[in-house]
């Protein structure tokens, strides 16, 4: 069995299209062209040719050797806070932006929660001179105020989403209902590995480049193609899909996901999906997702907001059924601290959410000999002010 | 037979309301559905309020999540619709998305309905072939028609097999976009309109999304055998409260 998603676009019982007839042309559009177009040679060309030259890819393997020290076993750091925008979501924008050009799409809307995807896909727009619109929430325009500002300058425009919990999830009920508005001339850049199929397997393949990178430079650095273990921070799940992507069906490869428990899974103030959620149906696809008993979705909560989302991508809802996955959540304490500590031991200051997966080692122990890399999804420039409230800075 | 089919062979263009349950206030669900019949409405549709409402405009996520607020579980509804049949004839139609439908159980739920005396359901995100894989033998044991929606989008190709799995009546939305963002329909929407119509297919059309008044009932049903109005009538409760229903009707089709 493969933890890949078969043509229908299921991983295991997780996954497919549960979309309004309204959507369907869109999405069979993409459907029935993605892999196609993906295939094409020069479509390849310039998806490399932008990630070396705009992205600054490969991104290094680093060896943190104080960390590793510290918790007793090796750990390597697949460095995505050091991609253009300062984390890995580029990598899919890039990708996304291309596939519409190829489509004949001249108008891009994306959702975004903390802004990074908004970020990432504003800046992919003005590099092709394509118009952007990007919905994100009234309440994380609040919060996120620094990352709205650099979208502006990028030239798209932010709508914000007023409608239920104006977060994360509206934005994409927004972004979605203005696909269904505009279902010609439209591209939906979706930010994580989330939503109707081809969507989580679009986005992970454009992702999948992280795990490609990692088996030429595990090779050079400790001659072997495959660590003992992949770690990653899961939100939707993309720079997870991406760190798990080349090891998904190879069991000597073992697969650890990190959720935000926010205050405590218990706390009712929590993101873990795959301890609280049940499976359902959100933004289009059968996953975990956290509802009320009567199917009503909640709002999620993390320090974090890009972990704040209340569905996980089905590909991971497929790795905790099936056992495959090792899923650990992080408290926003945990994370802070953990931040604060590679910081201190390494000179990286790590975005929250991946604050999240270096927290692990403090209950999760591994053998010395272990090779585990953890994917730095993102920097921290951008969660500075939630450092300086939290540690008083 | 259904109440459906028994409906839709009557002479006249049929009118369809939709209101989400339990709005503006949780019980008024029932005394809105009898005022709705008594006014001539031919079908109602009754919203089963969802927190994420994908293929609705803000009035009608409004009144979901104002319902919602106020309690409104799908426990709830079917309570208050127990014994709906005693005061109501016309066919009853319940719309909801799919996950709440879910967690209450899709066979629980079709069981319920049946024992309530719904017709038919509205499932925006439950795609055709998911439906007829998993689901299909389900609602026929239970007697429920599922309504499948078409657009200006939807390939002939595809209409054809929505067609030939329907047994209702076939749900055609307007144009291209969420519930109550047109105003009045263009010479392109007009198209589509005769376009289907000459189509001829099996199950007669109704168009929903984007009629609000009498002029638009009127385009909508000059080639389809109805339309459904929904945002335009969450409206009028929101301004004139659920008493003068009267009006609203009379306003759409005047007797
Ligand atoms: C740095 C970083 N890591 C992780 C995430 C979570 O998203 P995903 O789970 O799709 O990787 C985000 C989302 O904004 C992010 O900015």
């Amino acid at each position: 069995m493969s933890y890949q998603a078969n043509e229908k676009g299921y991983y295991g019982d997780f996954g497919g299209a549960f979309i309004p007839e309204m959507l369907y042309p869109n999405v069979e559009e993409l459907r029935s062209q993605y892999l196609d177009i993906m295939k094409e040679e020069s479509f390849q060309k310039e998806f490399k040719d932008l990630l070396r030259d705009y992205v600054g890819r490969p991104t290094p393997l680093y060896y943190a050797e104080r960390f590793s020290k510290k918790y007793g076993t090796k750990i390597y750091l697949k460095r995505e806070d050091l991609c253009h925008t300062g984390a890995h979501k580029v990598n899919n924008t890039v990708g996304q932006i291309l596939m519409a050009k190829r489509l004949g799409k001249d108008r891009i809307i994306a959702e975004t929660g903390a802004g990074q995807h908004g970020v990432a896909t504003a800046t992919v727009c003005a590099l092709m001179g394509i118009e952007c619109i990007v919905y994100m929430g009234e309440v994380d325009i609040e919060r996120q105020a620094p990352n709205v500002a650099r979208m502006k300058m990028l030239g798209a425009k932010i709508v914000p989403a007023k409608s239920g919990s104006r977060t994360l999830k509206d934005a994409t009920n927004e972004a979605i209902r203005d696909w269904i508005n505009n279902p010609i001339d439209t591209h939906y850049i979706i930010g994580s590995v989330v939503g109707p199929h081809p969507y989580p397997d679009m986005v992970a393949r454009f992702q999948a480049v992280i795990s490609e990178e990692i088996k030429v430079q595990l090779k050079e650095k400790e001659n072997r193609e495959n660590p003992d273990y992949v770690v990653a921070c899961v939100g939707g799940g993309s720079n997870a899909a991406g760190i798990y992507f080349h090891y998904l069906d190879n069991p000597e490869v073992g697969i650890i996901a990190v959720e935000a428990a926010g205050k405590g899974i218990q706390s009712g103030e929590s993101a873990a999906t795959s301890a609280l959620g049940k499976e359902g149906i959100i933004h289009g696809s059968k996953t975990l997702l956290m509802q009320t008993e009567d199917g009503q979705i909640t709002e999620p909560y993390s320090i974090s907001a890009g972990l704040d989302y209340p569905g996980v991508g089905p590909m991971h809802a497929n790795l905790f059924r099936s056992g495959r996955g090792e899923f650990i959540s992080i408290t926003d304490k945990a994370a802070m601290d953990a931040g604060q500590e590679l910081a201190k031991l390494e000179g990286i200051i790590p975005a929250i959410e991946t604050s999240h997966a270096l927290a692990i080692f403090e209950d999760r122990k591994f053998k010395e000999d272990d090779v585990v890399v953890i994917n730095l999804s993102g920097r921290g420039d951008k969660d500075l002010s939630t450092y300086i409230d939290y540690f008083d800075l | 037979m259904n109440r459906i089919n028994k409906k839709l062979q009557e002479e006249q263009k049929m009118l369809s309301i939709y209101f989400t349950a339990g709005y503006p206030e949780p019980e008024d669900t029932v005394s809105i559905i009898q005022d709705l019949e008594k006014n001539g409405v031919d079908f109602i549709e009754i919203g089963l309020p969802f927190s994420d409402p994908l293929a609705d405009g803000p009035t009608i996520q409004e009144s979901s999540t104002k319902a919602l607020k106020s309690g409104m579980t799908t426990n709830k509804l079917f309570e208050q619709l127990k014994g709906i049949r005693d005061s109501v004839e016309i066919p009853l139609v319940i719309m909801g998305y799919f996950n709440p439908i879910l967690q209450y159980g899709v066979e629980k739920f079709c069981k319920k309905c049946a024992e309530t005396g719904i017709d038919g359901l509205i499932i925006p995100d439950l795609p055709v072939d998911v439906y007829n894989e998993e689901y299909k033998s389900i609602f026929e044991e239970n007697g429920l028609q599922n309504i499948f929606l078409i657009t200006p989008q939807t390939s002939e190709e595809r209409i054809r097999f929505i067609d030939s799995v329907s047994n209702g009546f076939i749900y055609m939305v307007s144009t291209a976009s969420v519930t109550g963002s047109t105003s009045g329909f263009s010479e392109e929407t007009r198209d589509y309109f005769k376009r289907i119509s000459a189509m001829k297919l099996e199950n007669p059309q109704i168009v929903g999304f984007g009629i609000s008044d009498e002029e638009t009932f009127n385009q909508a049903t000059e080639f389809a055998k109805g339309a459904i109005i929904g945002s335009a009538f969450i409206k009028h409760l929101n301004a004139n409260g659920k008493d003068n229903i009267a009006d609203f009707v009379k306003n759409i089709r005047p007797v």
